[in-house]
């Protein structure tokens, strides 16, 4: 058989295929003749046929049948053999592969094998690519050659210790001695790795770093003579003598000091010298600065040295170097929540970066500023920010509108003008405000009950001019079905009320359900609007008849909607009124969706409650379908399901269900009674919180026998919060000589029917007795 | 350091090195995101870009990109420091380094990788040093007489 082609050719043949074709076919026939070989067992051309492969294996095409080869060369004498067999190691036998282990014996002898070169090739494949299981094993070598004197296997064995510590935490220990002199070494690669080892030893180990802060002296002694060291050719940069030392010592200096005043101390001198010598001219200067100014702002130390630090960041901002702006924005988005009045006064800066032409830069710049924002700025800041969002690239708009949002909720000046931000966001990057904010933006409009007229008519002007972005037109057509009449009379204070007739109104409404442009979510808030008009409008007969057409619509979801709404109209008419009144001020929840349900002596049962349940209040335009749903021939008895918040005063058949809505003297009832056990439940009102009531139970034994180990627990459903507090006693006496009582807490904002499960356990007569009950039967006046 | 790629400007690879252990899948998956992304940037704009939880840096050296991926410790500027030393011992090694020789050497490349990091961190910063290094161990590599007549096992 012919000698296979030598690596070039085969290179210079691969870069003549014109076509991905031809190159796949010149590699599969060299494949085959690689294969052929490897199956002959030729040791002469191996360390060729592997190195080919390696190639095409960078091309992306299969090289796994080389594995096994890598491995021969690897144990082969020759170094050439053993170059290659490495690399390939490297580049194909990581961890995940079934014969990587098989390496551990050969990479064993050679990391004790006369020429330092192969102990190196040894070392570098541990320290790069070894399995726990393969560092585990080869841990005592590599301590070994820790303790070495040859600087070159010393370096090597100090990055390999790291990357077997990474691997396997535990052996940290045993590298511990060999850490004793490492720092006295010369050598700035033995020096460099040692720091590197300390480094990772510091970060993963409190006690390790408690051991090594009686290095902080010796560090510093290291970086100054770096300093002050003249020229040496063999490792300056730029006029800088080792920046990677200089940069890794100060890293190390920073683990070292945090949360250690005498370190922190000790280190200060060393830090002003860097932070006010080192050369800016030029990146590599720079880089060195950067690190003194994380260590800075980590470590303890003093004010004027932290002032520094940031007005070396503020110069950062001002640096031609946009690579230097970028991760001066970054440091101080990190420093921003510490130190937040040093940052505060970069705010301009800050701001002009906004209008940065690069991306990366823009973005930070961006997520800084809304971590600036606070009670005092927003105003100016929110200028800006708008300004920012007008013009910035679509991938930022979803992030800069939530944000402003959030800064508009927090430090809003006053309602107007949070009222007129939201408009502007939603008129400008309206498409990508976020689904979520259309049902908080509802709330917000709902809660400043002032601002009603003004709002809706501003929306109402929006939706003339633009009904293209989707969340300003369902927030529009919302306020329009809540607050059309106060559109139509023309009462707004704020500005100059416009004039609109009701057929106006209800064109606008109507041309969005016909537009091309809505969605179909938008379609249904637009109808659902009309139907509200219908009370507050005087056209009744247009609205029926809209409410009719679309009876019969394609769209599922808007057919359901007219049938029902159509049904209001016909058999229900009397309801209508009460049915499309003004919403309440929502409560805020601290979640957007149902309350997490509170642990009761460690025990949540709630689930199966949970069905039963309709949406919670964020979702206003179900409301009326579901009172429809509930009182439109459903075969779920009302009692059961909760109704949604409505004032009790609403609709007449409701007025039954609710009953009276006095509050004094809420008569105490009896939970459970079985098995000689009785639970009674007495209420009191909290007075501070109305939404809250304080249950009582009374737990009395009418058995012979005392019931003891007696735990009481209890479980609500999603809406409500629960809170238990101490029971009395766990032993409820006999023959009802005494009674247990302990105090619920239930929180109800929603005002839902209170319902409960409760769990019973105790000890009678020596056998252990378990029961669950539901309790169903609260007055109403308790959870009003 | 978590890897570090080297491509063209047709996104070709030419050199990849990883520090942490990934599926073949993973990895090609890093590779072609890693090629779109920093091929689509504007020639001046920042070096630096935030790609999942890694900071990635770049840098083209002719019709080189040089691309790492950085944990969050890790220093960005110091990084494009260590971009500009390999280059330089690159082409300390190769005298005047093009693309060229880098897909036809590309084992060299490795081994001068090889001698300057180690699991992602630096080993050796002196010029000097790597460069003896280097030039002994090729000494120590068989002449075509040797490897021929010294036997494998």
């Amino acid at each position: 058989m012919p000698a296979p082609i030598r690596l070039r050719e085969l290179i210079r043949t691969i870069r003549t295929a014109r076509t991905q074709a031809e190159e796949r076919e010149m590699i599969q026939k060299e494949c085959a003749a690689i294969r052929s070989s490897f199956r002959e067992e030729d040791n002469t051309y191996r360390c060729r046929n592997v190195a080919k492969l390696l190639y095409m294996h960078m091309l992306g095409y299969p090289a796994h049948f080389g594995q096994l080869e890598c491995l021969k060369l690897i144990a082969s004498q020759k170094f050439t053999d053993k170059r290659i067999g490495y690399l390939g190691a490297m580049l194909l036998l990581d961890e995940r592969q079934d014969v990587h282990l098989l390496m551990t014996n050969c990479i064993k002898n050679d990391l004790n094998h006369s020429t330092q070169y192969v102990q190196g090739l040894a070392l570098c494949t541990l320290g790069c690519m070894g399995s726990s299981e393969m560092c585990r094993d080869l841990a005592g070598e590599v301590e070994k050659l820790l303790k070495t004197s040859n600087s070159y296997l010393r370096k090597k064995a100090a990055l390999c210790a790291v990357h077997v510590i990474r691997k396997v935490p535990e052996l940290m220990e045993m590298f511990l001695p060999a850490t004793k002199n490492l720092l006295s070494e010369k050598n700035h690669g033995v020096l460099h790795t040692s720091v590197v080892l300390l480094t990772e030893m510091c970060e993963r180990s409190p006690d390790m770093l408690t051991h090594f802060r009686k290095l902080v002296p010796q560090l510093v002694r290291i970086l100054k003579n770096l300093i002050m060291s003249g020229y040496s050719p063999e490792h300056d940069v730029s006029g800088i003598s080792d920046p990677f030392l200089q940069v890794r010592i100060l890293r190390l200096l920073r683990i070292l000091g945090k949360s250690d005043d005498d370190s922190s101390e000790a280190m200060n001198d060393i830090l002003a010298q860097v932070a006010t010598n080192t050369e800016t001219s030029k990146n590599v200067g720079n880089a060195i600065l950067y690190e003194t100014v994380l260590t800075i702002m980590d470590i303890k130390s003093e004010s004027g040295l932290r002032v520094l630090a940031i007005n070396i960041l503020g110069r950062f901002l001002l640096n031609n170097d946009k690579n230097i702006r970028y991760v001066a924005l970054t440091s101080l988005l990190k420093t921003v929540q510490t130190d937040h009045n040093a940052v505060q006064r970069h705010r301009s800066t800050i701001v002009d970066c906004l209008k940065d032409l690069d991306v990366s830069i823009k973005r930070r710049a961006m997520e800084l500023s809304f971590a600036l924002v606070n009670g005092n700025n927003i105003r100016g800041m929110m200028k800006e920010l708008l300004y920012f969002l007008d013009s910035c690239d679509p991938d930022f708009k979803a992030d800069c509108a939530s944000g402003v949002f959030l800064a508009a909720e927090k430090y809003a000046p006053s309602k107007r003008w949070h009222i007129d931000t939201i408009m502007r966001v939603l008129t400008t990057a309206g498409s990508y405000v976020r689904d979520d904010s259309v049902p908080n933006l509802i709330q917000l409009i709902t809660n400043s009950v002032e601002m009603h007229a003004y709002t809706v008519q501003r929306l109402y002007k929006a939706l003339l001019d633009d009904i293209s972005q989707q969340p300003l037109v369902q927030v529009a057509s919302w306020c329009i079905g809540e607050y059309g009449d106060l559109l139509v009379s023309g009462q707004c204070e704020e500005e100059e009320p416009i004039q609109v007739t009701e057929d106006e109104v209800l064109d606008v409404l109507e041309g969005l359900l016909v537009s091309n442009l809505s969605a179909p979510v938008t379609r249904g808030y637009s109808l659902t609007a009309i139907m509200k008009l219908s009370t507050r409008f005087s056209s009744v007969n247009r609205i029926k008849k809209v409410v009719s057409i679309y009876g019969s619509s394609i769209d599922v979801e808007l057919q359901q909607r007219a049938v029902e709404y159509n049904a209001l109209f016909k058999k229900y008419d009397h309801m209508r009124p009460a049915l499309l009144e003004r919403m309440p001020i929502m409560e805020k929840t601290a979640t957007n969706g149902p309350t997490e349900i509170v642990q009761t002596n460690g025990e949540t049962e709630s689930s199966a409650l949970d069905s039963k349940h309709p949406p919670s209040i964020t979702q206003p335009t179900n409301q009326a379908n579901d009172l429809l749903d509930l009182l439109g021939g459903n075969d779920v008895p009302v009692i059961q399901t909760a109704l949604p918040t409505k004032p009790a005063s609403a609709g007449g058949e409701l007025l039954d269900l609710l009953g009276d809505l006095s509050l004094s003297g809420i008569p105490p009832m009896t939970a459970y009674n079985k098995n000689g056990l009785k639970i009674e439940f007495t209420f009191e009102r909290s007075n501070p919180n109305p939404n809250i009531s304080v249950i009582t139970i009374h737990a009395s034994n009418s058995t012979e026998a005392d019931m003891t180990d007696f735990v009481f627990q209890a479980a609500v459903p999603k809406t409500f919060q629960l809170q238990l507090l101490s029971p009395s006693s766990n032993i409820v006496p006999a023959l009802n000589q005494g009674s247990v009582t302990q105090v619920i807490r239930v929180l109800n904002p929603q005002k839902q029917q209170l319902r409960m499960r409760i769990k019973l356990t105790y000890t009678l007569k020596g056998a252990p007795v378990q029961d669950l009950a539901e309790v169903n039967n609260f007055p109403p006046q308790s959870w009003q | 350091m978590r890897f570090l790629l080297l491509f063209n400007r047709q996104g070709r690879l030419r050199l990849q090195k990883w520090f942490i252990p990934l599926s073949n899948r993973e990895k090609n998956k890093i590779i072609s995101e890693m090629t779109l992304t920093v091929l689509a940037r504007p020639p001046k704009a920042c070096s630096f870009l935030q790609w999942r939880d890694l900071k990635i840096v770049y840098r083209r050296y002719a019709s080189l990109f040089f691309c790492c991926g950085l944990e969050d410790q890790d220093n960005e500027l110091l990084t494009l420091e260590l971009l500009q030393r390999y280059v330089e011992l690159l082409d300390q090694y190769f005298g005047n380094v093009c693309e060229l020789d880098i897909i036809f050497n590309f084992d060299k490349a490795y081994f001068i990788l090889d001698e300057f990091i180690m699991g992602g961190e630096i080993q050796e910063t002196s010029r000097l040093c790597l460069a003896r290094h280097m030039e002994e161990a090729d000494a120590f590599q068989e002449t075509v007489d040797e490897y021929e007549k010294n036997p494998t096992y």
